[in-house]
Parts: structure tokens; sequence; C-alpha cells
């Protein structure tokens, strides 16, 4: 998916001298392409978040669009200050891209799961939070988010991530998509994680449940119609993301439906509320924090009384 | 320099104390020592340095000047007030409910540049300007005055490195080097001694001056840049409380807020009707 995203963000800066790409010495193996082609476009600020995030709300306040990029945390958590104070206060053109949303680094450890991203990157007042499920995803993700005026959150997944749609897509900030349809429960997923859930709905049709997925690729704005429709009509929802229960897409859609009294059962498929210790790639984390699609379809079959 | 200019940046002065005494004292708030240090600063930028306008803040070739210790914020706004940027009457209101004007320097101010008030905030955001200005082609240039606290935070030396790392010559740094910050002297907290060679050794081009004299401050930053190729950085030695006796020097002017009987003595130090 970075592979996607450095493609996109470099035909937009072709045609849009306003891009700025501004790093803290990470993307080796994706960004050269950008550096070589506009080098007065791209700064190394030396790996130094807070002057990444500083520097680029300089050039977005003088009328640019800065890109932040890096991984995991690096780029939210260790600036936030400046992302608060410097960009989202000033409604400053910043986008601030992280490569390797949730366990994707897996075995390098705690310090490159990004597990609480969403919840602190969709507190702040002015930021948009995007979180796309595939490469096509990613890449409409790209475009809208240059479209977009003000600062953006976009997690990026790492490598290799199954694309879940087989055709394009119309893909609006703030707008969900319905990767396939269901009228007995809806899962919604976001982020990478968003195959699996996919996967959780072919085993659910196998059991004759009918779950509709929706790739909730914007957590801010939450699509608020999508979720009260899908309690609605389908009467249940489970929300399926890689970051901590706290404060994520799970907390975000349970908002919605207890302030508009849906009163529809909910389950959030999460991480739990510790640091991941235990050593493994992406795909064994996964499995083992209950996102195997067998998990996800008997999560959702309980919560309907279907068993598993 | 000549003797009229001289004594504009004299009134602009004071004018910046009574207004920063008179709102402190009216807020019941702190910071006035740091606002009396660097006021003969903002004098010289505000008169004859600093090239805005009061009627056009957005002006797009505007020097941008950014006050990263934003906790001296209203000594810029009684700045900008006597420049006409904005009533005068908005002082009255300063940290008061429903004011104009917060106890940090706000952008939804005309004619502040940036909102700071977390310190290390300023520098890197200059830096983000600088290079917008030199990719631009623009002339303006950027200024930066920062607090001996502001040197205490990591990112101002991020942003020091990679301001010589470009040789952002169109860039000022501005210190406030009254040696004093808020839980103490800065001997006694961080020492930065020899600050203007650590500069030296990061790469800026480096002048220090007496932060309180008007015709040093000016004739230094007439000069600007100060090489070439370099960034500038103008160690102004300064004291903290500047103008009133009792506060000079003290760490306790950082929090410290004015009674009723120091508000009409300090009036009374500067010159000025109480
Ligand atoms: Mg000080």
């Amino acid at each position: 998916m970075r592979t996607a995203f450095n493609e996109e963000i470099l035909k937009i800066a072709e045609k849009d001298s306003r891009v700025f790409m501004v790093l803290s010495d990470i993307g080796y193996g994706e960004i050269e392409p950008f550096a070589a082609r506009f080098p007065e476009r791209y700064f190394n600020c030396g790996v130094a978040e807070q002057n990444m995030t500083g520097v680029a709300c300089g050039l977005a306040l003088e009328g640019n669009m800065a890109v932040t990029y890096s991984i995991a945390n690096f780029p939210t958590l260790r600036c936030l200050e400046q992302i608060r104070n410097d960009v989202c206060y000033h409604k400053a053109n910043v986008k601030i891209v992280i490569i390797g949303g949730g366990m994707a680094y897996g075995p390098l450890g705690v310090s490159h799961h990004s597990t609480e991203d969403i919840a602190i990157m969709r507190a702040l007042p002015e930021m948009i939070v995007l979180a796309p499920a595939d490469r096509i995803e990613a890449r409409a993700a790209v475009h809208a988010m240059m479209e977009h005026e003000g600062p953006v959150y976009y997690r990026c997944g790492y490598k290799k991530e199954p694309d879940i749609h087989k055709c394009s897509i119309d893909f609006r900030i703030g707008r969900s998509i319905e990767v396939r349809s269901g009228t007995d429960i809806t899962l919604i997923g976001t982020g990478t994680v968003t195959y699996r859930v996919c996967q959780a709905a072919d085993l659910l049709a196998s059991r004759g449940i009918s779950a509709r997925v929706i790739s909730m690729h914007t957590v801010k704005p939450l699509d608020r119609e999508a979720v009260l429709q899908a309690a609605e009509e389908t009467g249940a929802l489970v929300t399926v993301e890689e970051h901590n229960i706290c404060g994520g897409l799970g907390s975000a859609a349970a908002q919605v439906l207890a302030e508009a009294g849906a009163g529809v059962p909910l389950r959030m498929v999460a991480l739990p509320d510790t640091y991941i210790h235990e050593v493994g790639t992406h795909d064994w984390l996964l499995d083992r924090y209950g996102f195997s699609p067998r998990s996800i379809a008997d999560t959702a079959g309980k919560l309907i009384g279907a068993g598993v | 320099m000549t003797e009229t200019s001289i004594v504009s940046y004299a009134e602009m002065a004071v004018k910046i104390r009574a207004h920063c005494l008179r709102m402190t004292h009216r807020g019941r708030s702190g910071h006035v020592g740091s606002m009396l240090s660097m006021a003969d600063i903002l004098a010289v930028l505000y008169t004859g340095i600093l090239s805005v306008d009061p009627f056009n803040p957005g002006w797009e070739d505007r020097d941008r000047f950014i006050l990263s210790k934003g906790h001296g914020g209203a000594a810029v706004y009684a700045a900008l007030a006597e420049r006409g940027f904005f009533p005068r009457e908005w002082l009255d209101t300063y940290y008061l409910d429903n004011g104009k004007l917060s106890g940090h320097i706000s952008h939804h101010v005309p004619g502040v540049e940036f909102s700071t008030g977390s310190l290390g905030h300023g520098l890197p955001v200059a830096v983000g300007m600088a290079i917008a200005a030199r990719h631009a082609g623009a002339g303006h240039r950027v200024i930066c005055l920062v607090s001996d606290g502001d040197c205490n935070e990591g990112s101002t030396w991020e942003a020091v490195m990679m301001a010589a790392q470009h040789g952002l010559d169109n860039l000022t740094v501005i210190v406030d080097y009254n040696r004093v910050q808020a839980l103490g002297k800065m001997e006694d907290v961080i020492e930065m001694e020899p600050f203007a060679g650590k500069l030296k050794d990061f790469g800026w081009a480096v002048r220090e001056i007496n932060g309180h004299d008007y015709a040093e401050i000016e004739s230094n930053l007439l000069e600007l840049p100060f090489e070439q190729g370099r960034p500038s950085w103008v160690l102004a030695r300064t004291v903290k409380g500047k103008g009133v006796s009792w506060m000079e020097g003290t760490v306790a002017c950082h929090y410290g807020a004015v009674s009723d009987e120091q508000l009409i003595q300090a009036l009374k130090e500067l010159g000025v009707e109480a």
C-alpha cells in the first residue's frame, strides 16, 4: 500500500507545484522517485519529528501543501503537540502520513505498533482521519486528502495487503463504501484489516447468515448515516479495527448509535487495552488477537444468537 | 540611526511597557517580567525594522515575525495596537471574560503571524516559512523571537540544525537573553553558556548585543543577514522586568501579578501617568 501512496503523491506533485514532502529520515526504497523528481520540494529534516511537523506547518501557512511521512507513531505521537497547536489550531494544510498502521511492523515490537493513533488523531479539532482498506482505496484516498483544504491524518498500510475492491470506487471523505450487501448483521471495518472482515462475511454466508460489509475508510468525520442505516436495516453491528478498543472506530460508532437511541446489539473487535509484547508476524498477531476471519465470524454469529 | 528614531523607539518602548503593566494588572495575570524584558526589542522591530502594513495584515510581502515565547504576547499586542492593527481598547480586554486577547499570543488577532504558548514551537515553523519564502523567490524575511526557556526545548535545536543545513539567510532568531526562566536563574536550571559559541558551532552567524540599547538593536538588525548563506542569531542581552526597579532580574516577576500600588509605582518609574 505504501508503494501505491508514493506513486499517487508523485502524480499529484507533477500537476500541483504546492506539494512538498517533509520527512524525518524514513522512506527508504519508496521516497526516492519523489526526491529525484522534485529535489526542491523534498526536505529530509533528519530524525526530528517535531521540527518536521513545524517545518511542514510553516510551509503550509505560506500557501503550500506539506506531507509529513514516517512509520508507525513517529509522525504522530512524538510531535503530537506540534500537530495540535501548530497544524490543527492554524488549520494548516498539512497531511500526516504513517506507514504501517496497527501491528503491521509485527515483530519490530511495541514502539512500532501504531495502535492508539486513531483515537488520538480523531480527538483533534479540524483533523480528518483516513484509514484506507486496500490499494484501491489507498490511491483514491491520496487524491481526496490532497483535495481537502486542512489537516488530514492518513493511516497507510505497509505492503501487499489483499485488495477488497474489484472495480473502481467512489471515494469521498466521510462517505463509507458498502463492500457487500447483507441483511442479518453489518460488519464495519477500517484500515487494512478489512479484508479479514470480508473473509468473515464469506464464512457467515456459509453458515446462512447474510452479513453486510462496510469499509469505513474515514473514521472522522464518521459516516453517521451508514451506521444508522445499517442498525436499522440489519439490526446488529460488529466493528473491526486494528487499534486499541478505546477511542477508535468502535467508540465512534457506539457514540452515533447511543445518541440516536438506536438500541441495537454492538460488538467491537479491537485490541485489548494493553501493550502487545508478544513477538510475531503481522498475520500471526492478528490471528492471536481475535482478527482471524473465523474469530470475527464467531463474534458476529454469537451477537445475533446464531451460535458459532 | 537618527536622533528621531531613538526618540520614537524610546516612546514606543514606554508605551509597550505601560500597556503590559496595565494589562497584566487588570487581568491579574503573570509573565510581565518577560514582556518588559523584550519591550525594547519589540519597539525597534515594530517601529523601524519589520515591513508590515496595519491596513493589510496579510500583505504577501510582509516580514514574518513569530513570537515563540508566546507567554509574552501582551507586549506584541501592545505594539500592534500602537501601530494601528486594531483599536487600543482591545488591550483593555486582555485576559478577561469574553476578551479579545488571550494570555498567550493568538493568530486570531490582526497582525499576529502565529500562535504559540508552548515553548519550542516557533522556530521550526519559522524554518518552514523561510524555506517557503526562498522557494517562492520572495524577498521578505522571517524573524523569530525566542526566550531562554525556548532554548531548553529539543525542537528548537532540531530547527537550529536544519536552518544551518539549508543556509537559510532569510531567517533570523533573536534571543531575549535575560538569563531568568520560570523556576530560576539559568545558571541554576540549564546553563547555556557559551551560548554564542554553541550557535557559531551549529553554523549560524551570531552577534551579541545589548537588548536595551536602541542604537545597537537597530544597527544590527539593519545589517541582516549577518552572512550570506547562514541564518542569523542575535543574542540580545536583556534584563528580566527591565524598567521596573523591583522586578529587574528577579525570578518572581515571571509569574507574579501586579498589585494596585505596584502599578502606580511602576508607571511612575516609567514616567507615565497612572
Ligand atoms: Mg528568560
